[in-house]
């Protein structure tokens, strides 16, 4: 599973001998830990004239005590002061070149022509340079589809293109993400940009992410440390790989996690429930009656669920010419049909309570397709399908439902790869290398906590700006 | 002042040109300078034989012998040896500080007249014994017997003889002030072009005062200068901008160009009741109307050095209700051009008013064409005693000339010191 090139990458003689070989430079991500300040080292705000989120932003900066400089520009400024966010000067002009930042932040809501663009150009021209490994690229901007009138859109889509080739500039570990948000949903934004700008997001880059404002009023954590103190998780196919370390992630955020899988790992899943402080569920969820027995237990043990992180799944790869029909059936049974037949049973039965959170897992394959995993890209294409046609309808109760597509992640899954395969998969992103199982559970964190009520319908990929499907 | 006191009068103030270290005061001791500039302010009015109700004027950089220089000087003078005099010493606002205390006794009718200003040389600068000969010499003249004489005479060693230069640095920090005042530029991000741009005008508008002659009242020859040492009327962006920095290494903003240069000098201001200015038919130029101090926390707050006047002007305005904006004049020492730079963009600027200052909403910015109209330190030098009454006497002539109006006065020290004062010209009185 250990990513043996990364390491001798990493060693001095090991990074010369790469740069001299123009071989890829894995850095060394960093991880958060708990106890951790959100982001560890300056950020730099910086808003396009207009804007229209600089003060929601500096409100979160200053929620998480973040070391923030501006540009003298009188209304960012302005916006600081009306978050209360003690922000410091910076000008590019006659800053010394060794000064750095964690994180570079920009209110792009203000650009409003194409034109304008120069403004994202002119912010990150004399600043991108100055980015601290494994630091973080946030721009903030309009939903285009509520841009006040079409040149606005096409400015605001515009930005897509930057974001993600800054992405792939950057390097040493830094990520880059576009954060779309409508124009009453400014308030929503918190538990994203904590998301983003942590190294909880370390293997997520490139990526758009959508915010609205929540249906109804959300329930923000009073503590960030446990956003889900008190919450009742369910986590499918929990006993090992991303699933087990989703189960410990939500734990760790505060939840009550019941884990469940297939009867055959049943001893797993009683060690990894015992380990979390949680309860296990042994059972297979392509049953008929599984749907009903999940919905009993939950409603007798715990009075309902508040998160569901639909991570079973299963691979069954033969090129469709050489696939037997039990290959496809059982793959879309266990990785899309049981969703379905589990979300209309705890939904219907009122199982879950307000403010619920759906996470489905998909998969790079179900956005880029496969070679050999034609029932595979079809249940995780599947997922999407189900996140776009329920997320609409969800929100009635302060629900959300939303989708991580993780990329190439360093499992027994991938470990049991030819090498080669194994290796292209790795390089293939901004990071140079795969991610960790961790990496897709800080993801569905975020997703699944009771702040993120105005994040739905999104699909994050935890790929490290993979060049797959992109 | 409150409403029971009394009015304070400025009268009027005389200096003598300020001079760059060794330069044209290079033999010149405090005292000469002092008394030379007390003497010319009693023969503009008529002071001698008379006894005033006191004089206070100090120094920075001072021998020990001074420890009653104002007074010497007064006694040197043609003043009435009645006159009671006392020293001050609060770094560079100690000119404006005297002002302060002979103008709080005038208006608490414990006064009816005084002087006040203040001296500094750095070319005729103390130079102490290390602190080891120091106590050997001690040592040497509390011993009774020849056997321990020679005992302590054998304690000497040849590197006790390199004496103790004053310099121009916070014990607390071990920085110089420019260096601090390199960390605030930074801070800020000032430019290096507004820097010169600033001190551009201050020496252009020092030079346009000279030739309108409105110095002429203001400044005694002394010592063979008739004018600042340092001005340099025909200064240019150009020229400055091919000096290298001086502070904040390599790719600092501060130069020799837009940092005052160390200096030689001395100033003394005259002020009095309403009363005894109309017994001796002198006219009133402008009055001093309300004051204030301010300190920061530069060694553990993360304040600038020489930020203070940032926090004692919001306090000045609001006890005399007034804005940043309604003032005619701004005098506002100029340190370093980027300390001036920092104070504005400040002032300026919401989250520094709102989150440090504890402000609703920002000073705002001023006219910068009401700035130092007369020039400010950059072009005229700055001996750090003599500066307050430079300003202050010279702020007082401007109102007067206006004939109406206020200006408001911003003075930073060492120390993390700052004091700043409104000034009214007598038909708004």
């Amino acid at each position: 599973m250990a990513d043996t090139y990364a390491t001798i990458a990493n060693t001095p003689v090991g990074r010369t001998v790469a740069k001299r070989l123009g071989l890829p430079a894995p850095p060394r991500l960093e991880r958060y830990r708990p106890g951790a300040p959100v982001i560890d080292g300056p950020v730099l705000l910086g808003a396009a004239p207009g804007g229209v989120l600089g003060e929601a932003t500096a409100r979160v900066l200053a929620a998480i005590n973040a070391d923030v400089h501006t540009a003298l520009e009188p209304p960012l400024r302005a916006a600081a002061a009306g978050a209360g966010l003690d922000a410091k000067v910076f000008n590019p002009d006659v800053a010394p070149s060794d000064q750095t930042f964690k994180a570079l932040v920009l209110d792009a809501s203000g650009i409003g022509a194409s034109e304008d663009l120069v403004h994202a150009y002119e912010f990150f021209h004399p600043t991108v340079r100055r980015v601290r490994p494994s630091g973080r690229i946030v721009v903030l901007a309009t939903s285009p589809e509520h841009a006040p009138n079409p040149r606005h859109a096409v400015a605001q889509r515009a930005l897509e293109g930057l974001v993600r080739s800054i992405g792939k500039e950057v390097r040493r570990g830094a990520t880059a993400q576009l954060v779309y948000v409508t124009p009453d949903g400014s308030g929503a934004i918190e538990s994203t940009l904590r998301f983003l700008l942590s190294p909880k997001s370390a293997y997520v880059s490139g990526q758009v992410i959508r915010i609205q404002a929540p249906a109804v009023e959300a329930d923000v954590p009073t503590d960030w440390e446990r956003p889900l103190a008190g919450k009742v998780a369910l986590v499918t196919g929990a006993s090992r790989g991303i699933g087990h370390e989703v189960a410990a992630v939500l734990a760790r955020d505060g939840a009550h996690v019941v884990a469940l899988d297939i009867p055959a790992h049943a001893d797993a899943l009683v060690a990894t429930a015992a380990q979390l402080g949680g309860s296990e569920l042994a059972l297979d969820i392509t049953e008929p009656a599984a749907p009903a027995r999940v919905a009993e237990h939950l409603t007798q043990n715990h009075g309902g669920v508040d998160v569901v992180v639909h991570n079973a799944g299963v691979t069954r790869d033969k090129t469709l010419a050489r696939m037997r029909r039990e290959q496809w059936e059982q793959v879309i049974a266990v990785n899309l049909t049981s969703i379905e037949r589990i979300d209309r049973e705890l939904f219907a039965g009122g199982v879950v309570r307000d403010h619920g959170r759906v996470v489905l897992v998909s998969s790079i394959s179900g956005i880029a397709g496969n070679a050999g995993q034609t029932n595979y890209a079809t249940s995780k294409a599947g997922v999407i399908g189900l996140l776009s046609a329920y997320a609409p309808t969800i929100l009635g109760r302060g629900h959300t439902l939303n989708a991580v597509a993780p990329a190439f992640i360093e499992t027994q899954m991938t470990a049991a790869m030819p090498f080669a395969i194994r290796e292209v998969g790795r390089r293939l992103n901004s990071m140079s290398q795969g991610g960790l199982p961790v990496d897709v559970a800080e993801t569905i964190a975020w997703l699944a906590s009771p702040g993120s009520a105005g994040v739905n319908g999104n699909v994050v990929r935890v790929c490290g700006q993979s060049l797959l499907g992109a | 002042m409150n409403p029971t006191a009394r009015r304070v009068a400025v009268l009027g103030g005389v200096r003598i040109p300020f001079a760059r270290q060794h330069g044209a005061y290079a033999q010149a001791s405090n005292q000469d300078m002092l008394t030379g500039t007390l003497e010319a302010l009693v023969e503009r009015f008529r002071l001698a034989g008379e006894a005033l109700g006191e004089v206070v004027a100090g120094a920075v950089l001072k021998h020990s012998r001074d420890f009653n220089l104002t007074r010497d000087c007064v006694l040197g003078s043609r003043l009435d040896p009645h006159t009671p005099a006392y020293d001050v010493q609060q770094a560079c606002v100690t000119g404006l500080e005297a002002t302060i205390l002979v103008a709080n006794k005038i208006a608490l009718g414990q006064i009816e007249s005084g002087i006040a200003g203040g001296v500094d040389t750095t070319s005729d600068a103390p130079i102490a014994l290390g602190d080891d000969l120091r106590r050997i010499l001690l040592e040497l003249s509390r011993t009774k017997s020849n056997v321990g004489r020679l005992e302590a005479l054998a304690k000497l060693r040849p590197g006790h003889l390199v004496p103790e230069i004053p310099r121009n640095a916070e014990p607390r920090t071990g920085l110089s002030m420019g260096e601090h005042a390199a960390i605030t530029a930074r801070e800020w991000g000032i430019s290096r072009e507004e820097q010169d741009e600033l001190a551009v005008r201050s020496h252009h508008n020092l030079a346009a005062a000279y030739e309108r002659g409105f110095m002429d009242d203001l400044v005694t020859p002394y010592a063979g200068l008739d004018r600042d040492e340092n001005l340099r009327p025909d200064t240019s962006l150009e020229q400055l901008a091919r000096l290298k920095p001086v502070f904040g290494g390599p790719e600092g903003t501060m130069t020799a160009g837009n940092s005052t240069p160390l200096s030689d000098g001395a100033s003394l201001t005259l002020l009095a009741s309403e009363d005894w200015a109309r017994e001796r038919e002198l006219p009133v130029l402008a009055y001093m109307t309300a004051t204030q101090s301010a300190a920061v926390d530069y060694v553990h707050g993360g304040e600038g050095l020489l930020m203070a006047p940032t926090l004692a002007m919001p306090k000045l305005l609001a006890r005399a209700g007034l804005t940043l904006q309604d003032f005619d004049l701004y005098e506002i020492h100029e340190a370093f051009a980027s300390q001036v730079l920092a104070t504005l963009k400040a002032w300026e600027d919401p989250v520094f008013c709102t989150q440090r200052l504890g402000l609703d909403q920002p000073l705002g910015a001023i006219d910068r064409e009401r700035l130092n109209v007369n020039g400010g330190s950059l072009g005229a030098g700055h001996p750090f005693g003599a500066t307050g009454g430079r300003i202050v006497a010279g702020l007082a002539k401007a109102l007067s000339e206006r004939g109406a109006g206020r200006g408001v006065i911003s003075i930073c020290a060492a120390g993390g010191l700052g004091v700043t004062a409104i000034m009214q010209a007598p038909s708004d009185g």
